[in-house]
């Protein structure tokens, strides 16, 4: 019983994104009259998907495995650039014009670079705990970022050069420090984003739902009561931040094949905070509400155009409210009444 | 070695903007238990405040400096009571995201009033530059302000802390709040006055830093703020005089880091630096360890 109940709770949150998907297919096509996708928004399908697999591998790391990070944009910028360098250099090398195919490459290039960033990172960070834990997080993002603003590549047929603070590279440079990669071949879509997402729900539901799963949330309620029944500590907590870490690779390599120019500087800790603040406001380790939260928050500042100057003040006030309000104990014990076992869903309520 | 010299001297002197800076959020994290993300915008608005004043409405530059401490002072006290004392009992990552709600709040309110262009800061200190050396030493009325500035904080903390009954409230609050309460302490008084403390020391570092770096603009803060925890961090958060050291060492390392290794990396080896001593001692330079119970 208990079973069937969480496998129909997963069904709902695919068919969520499949439903979602096709509406948003038929929208940009234009099939049905009077029912078409304004550009603007139109442009923003892939950032959507792009910020839904990011809210929903950082919901690993935060929701699921009870760390705090702060530099989940870092491994977002790893996988960009690890893709731009290989889908150009698959086009230099090999004249491998096949775009999707490029495009899935250069994802599980990123997907891997950042994996190995996230094995790397791991290793010093899960010793720590709490905020400090956060602050290091935060940490790393910074200097990955920073590193990523001295390295310069370029092509020279097959050859692949990289420059640390040397832009005089022989052949065509490509990604040239502070300024970025410039010139890269927008090959993302809207359906990779959303087979990416599908991945991502399916890599990160089974998961849960699994013994590791089981491991690695007995380890966030309560520490040493998991390690004290044989629990290994260290590896669970390390399978939850390295997939998030190459989830979030993937997503930064479809974000960073996205457009034109692709700086460091859009990987900013302010990058990090946002995809954190899906997080909190979907629920705290609930997969579903992240992706509404994602959606919603990524599509509002573009519906609050109408206040121009106002729109990210009055984002400010939301966000500061929302909270406010769904831990007001008066608010609490309303719900409760109303509603009286179903605990877990009151977030969700919430941010939708 | 003269060149050495003035790299320390400019360390020490952003070193000592970082370390009045972390005292506010050393004590404020302290007490409340909470990363207190608008910190650093407190600092923007403290030197905006300071730049109406002289610019505008024609004051003094010291009288500028006491308008942006006593607004700043009420600016941290009503933040506290609006966003932070509901959310007392709430988890801290809901804390935490109410202090980002606040920070985006504070940064745009200040980019309506006072627009996105950065504004030129007049320094608010007129001493003039002191040459040591036959001029190869260069030190600015800036720099010696912002070391003085430091000290007479750092010694007035301590003995307010330590001497006074509020400041040993305070550290009764920040050790166990129950029994603080039972001892008849009135902790929300007491949260209020440290966030008072912290936002009138996040004033007076706003000024500081906009008279040594002039460039004034709704995202001044941010960076100063997070480096400036990163220097709570480092020295052990919670601690008076962590948060100098800490400081102190993150300036030097900053400038250092930035004159012989790379300018791009100057930051990036700050943060190295602050990931190898957490390794070495999780709760910073100078942090009490806890012990943990079952």
């Amino acid at each position: 019983m208990k079973m069937s109940k969480k496998f129909r709770s997963n069904l709902i949150t695919y068919a969520l994104v499949i439903v979602a998907f096709i509406i948003c297919q038929l929208a940009v096509d234009g099939t049905i009259e009077g029912f078409k996708m304004s550009r603007s928004l139109k442009g923003q399908l892939v950032p959507i998907c792009v910020y839904i697999v990011m809210a929903v591998s950082l919901n690993l790391t935060v929701g699921i495995s009870g760390e705090l990070s702060l530099g989940h944009a870092g491994f977002m910028s790893v996988g960009a650039f690890s893709g731009i360098v290989m889908s150009s250099w698959l086009v230099s090398a090999f004249q491998f014009e096949n775009e999707l195919l490029r495009l899935l490459i250069a994802m599980i290039t990123g997907g891997v670079m950042a994996g190995i960033a996230g094995v790397l990172i791991g290793i010093p960070v899960l010793r720590l705990r709490g905020d400090y834990l956060a602050i290091v997080t935060l940490a790393f993002g910074e200097i990955i970022r920073n590193v990523l603003n001295c390295l310069y590549f370029s092509l020279d047929g097959a050859k692949l050069y990289i420059g640390f603070n040397n832009p005089n590279l022989p052949g065509k440079v490509f990604v040239n420090g502070p300024a970025g990669a410039t010139g890269v071949d927008k090959i993302s879509t809207f359906v990779m984003g959303v087979v990416l997402i599908l991945f991502t729900l399916f890599v990160i539901l089974n998961l849960v739902n699994s013994r590791s799963g089981r491991a690695i949330m007995a380890i966030r309620d309560n520490r040493i009561a998991a390690e004290s029944m044989g629990i290994n500590v260290t590896k669970y907590k390390m399978m939850a931040f390295v997939t998030s870490a190459v989830l979030a690779g993937m997503a930064g390599a479809l974000y960073g094949l996205n457009y034109s120019t692709v700086t460091a500087a859009k990987f900013r800790f302010d990058t990090s905070i946002l995809v954190l603040v899906f997080v909190v406001l979907g629920g705290i380790g609930n997969i579903r509400g992240s992706i509404i939260a994602a959606t919603v928050l990524t599509i509002l500042p573009e519906v609050l155009r109408a206040f121009s100057d106002y729109r990210m003040l009055v984002y400010a006030i939301v966000l500061i409210l929302v909270m406010l309000a769904t831990n007001s104990p008066l608010l609490m014990n309303l719900v409760e009444r109303i509603r009286p076992k179903k605990k877990t869903q009151v977030k969700e309520g919430d941010a939708a | 070695m003269i060149s050495f010299l003035s790299h320390l001297v400019n360390g020490i002197s952003l070193g000592s903007v970082y370390a009045i800076i972390a005292l506010g959020y050393s004590m404020v994290y302290g007490i409340a238990k909470m990363l207190n993300f608008a910190h650093g915008d407190v600092i923007m608005i403290g030197g905006y405040i300071s730049f109406c004043a002289t610019q505008y409405w024609g004051m003094s530059p010291l009288m500028s400096v006491v308008i942006a401490m006593i607004v700043c002072t009420a600016l941290g006290v009503v933040i506290e009571r609006l966003a932070y004392k509901p959310l007392r009992q709430a988890s801290s990552l809901a804390v935490l995201i109410t202090a980002i709600g606040m920070s985006y709040l504070l940064q745009n309110s200040a980019q309506l009033i006072w627009g996105a262009n950065p504004k030129s800061f007049p320094s608010v200190v007129n001493i003039p530059t002191v040459s040591l050396f036959e001029g190869q030493l260069l030190i600015s009325g800036e720099t010696m302000v912002t070391v003085l500035a430091n000290i007479v904080i750092m010694i007035a903390l301590t003995i307010f802390t330590g001497k006074t009954k509020m400041g040993r409230a305070m550290r009764a609050v920040s050790e166990d709040k129950g029994a603080a309460e039972l001892m008849g302490i009135n902790v929300n008084a007491t949260i209020s006055l440290t966030f008072a403390i912290g936002s009138a020391l996040a004033a007076i570092a706003g000024v500081l830093l906009c008279s040594a770096y002039p460039a004034l603009m709704p995202t001044t803060g941010s960076m100063p703020g997070i480096k400036a925890f990163t220097a709570a961090v480092f020295g052990g958060i919670g601690s008076i005089p962590g948060a100098l050291v800490g400081g102190l060492l993150l300036g030097v390392i900053e400038i250092l880091g930035k004159a012989y290794v790379s300018t791009e990396l100057g930051d990036a080896f700050v943060f190295a630096v602050l990931i190898v001593v957490l390794l070495v001692k999780p709760t910073g330079l100078l942090g009490k360890k806890v012990h943990e119970k079952v």
